[in-house]
């Protein structure tokens, strides 16, 4: 699958490989330490956002907190608003 | 201002394990159903609480017509999932809404993955869809929300397809199955105003501009609604 930024796509596979890898075999079984991957994130990241600023894709709309639509649950249960701000 | 809101939900059992629905869910991309989808990247990541935050930008093929292309700028369209998975509980919750022509169609979707009592996985999807476009709603009725319902009744192909190829000897039950359980409710013309699709002369109290302008947009939602909702869905 390609990466929003041509240049990102081999740093992409790269992070997804390393990610899929800790999922799996780590977080799925109980290690949540995700520091292994951090390296190739951080590089990853950069070029994707490098990639976003250039083709002026903005997340304004969508703000910096995780949503997982809350909003909608007023009439069923309690869905957890609060989430943590995601890492820049 | 008119805004046309309508709601759909549907259920999808995978006969998979919730943690190698997880899995695949990750490498859901490419498969044969995806063609549309046409990058995805995630752009934030974090474990907090034991749970696994995650940000992904998805970026699909617009597959609106040329003479459509006046109403709006043909370039992909971009949709932002945000989700969190909890190992210990086994839920894995995804909301993605679009950025960009939101006044076209915007469709905000909450999908809940959970394990089931047999060891399978219940996908319960909720899609809100609304616009700004009038005629919107009137095209729904004309086809129906089955129109909807049948993009969220279509086999979970392409996720199915990635399953199968991951996890081949994993069957919980002999294949996946799916029943629709919808309850749609239409909320229809809030009210009756200007439009925004635009018209050559732009004077909205001329009833045949009005007219034409809802004719417009009323064709184009017929015959491309269940198109938009696949675009903006990432169903598959």
């Amino acid at each position: 699958m390609n990466s929003i930024g041509e240049d990102c796509n081999e740093l992409k596979k790269q992070y997804d490989a390393c990610f899929n890898s800790w999922f799996s075999e780590g977080f799925l079984k109980g290690q949540t330490d995700d520091s292994g991957c951090a390296p190739i994130f951080r590089v990853y990241q950069e070029c994707v956002k490098r990639a976003m600023r250039e083709q002026k894709i903005e997340l304004r709309e969508v703000g910096s907190e995780y949503c997982t639509g809350s909003e909608y649950d007023n009439a069923n249960h309690s869905g957890g608003k609060t989430q943590p701000k995601p890492k820049s | 201002m008119v805004v046309a809101a309508s709601t759909c939900r549907t259920e999808t059992v995978f006969d998979y394990s919730w943690m190698n629905v997880v899995i695949a869910y990750w490498n859901r991309y490419p498969n044969p159903s995806s063609a549309h989808v046409l990058t995805e990247d995630t752009i934030q990541r974090e474990v907090r609480d034991g749970k696994l935050f995650s940000r992904r930008l998805l970026s699909k093929t617009n597959p609106v017509p040329k003479w459509g292309a006046r109403f709006y700028n043909n370039v992909p369209v971009k949709i932002v999932e945000d989700s969190v998975l909890d190992p210990v509980k086994k839920t894995f919750t995804t909301f993605t809404r679009n950025l960009g022509m939101t006044k076209i169609m915007k469709v905000d979707e909450i999908v809940i993955y959970t394990e089931q009592k047999d060891g399978s996985t219940l996908a319960v999807r909720r899609a809100y869809i609304s616009s700004q476009v009038f005629g919107f709603s009137r095209a729904i009725r004309a086809f129906g929300i089955e129109r909807f319902k049948a993009n969220g009744n279509k086999a979970s192909n392409g996720f199915n397809y990635v399953l199968r190829r991951m996890f081949p000897d994993s069957l919980v039950g002999g294949g996946h199955h799916q029943h629709a359980v919808t309850t749609t409710s239409s909320a229809g013309e809030l009210a009756v105003a200007t439009t925004t699709v635009s018209t050559t002369n732009g004077n909205h109290n001329n009833p045949g501009t009005l007219k034409s302008a809802a004719k417009v947009g009323y064709e184009f939602f017929k015959s491309h609604a269940s198109k938009i909702a696949q675009l903006f869905s990432v169903k598959n």
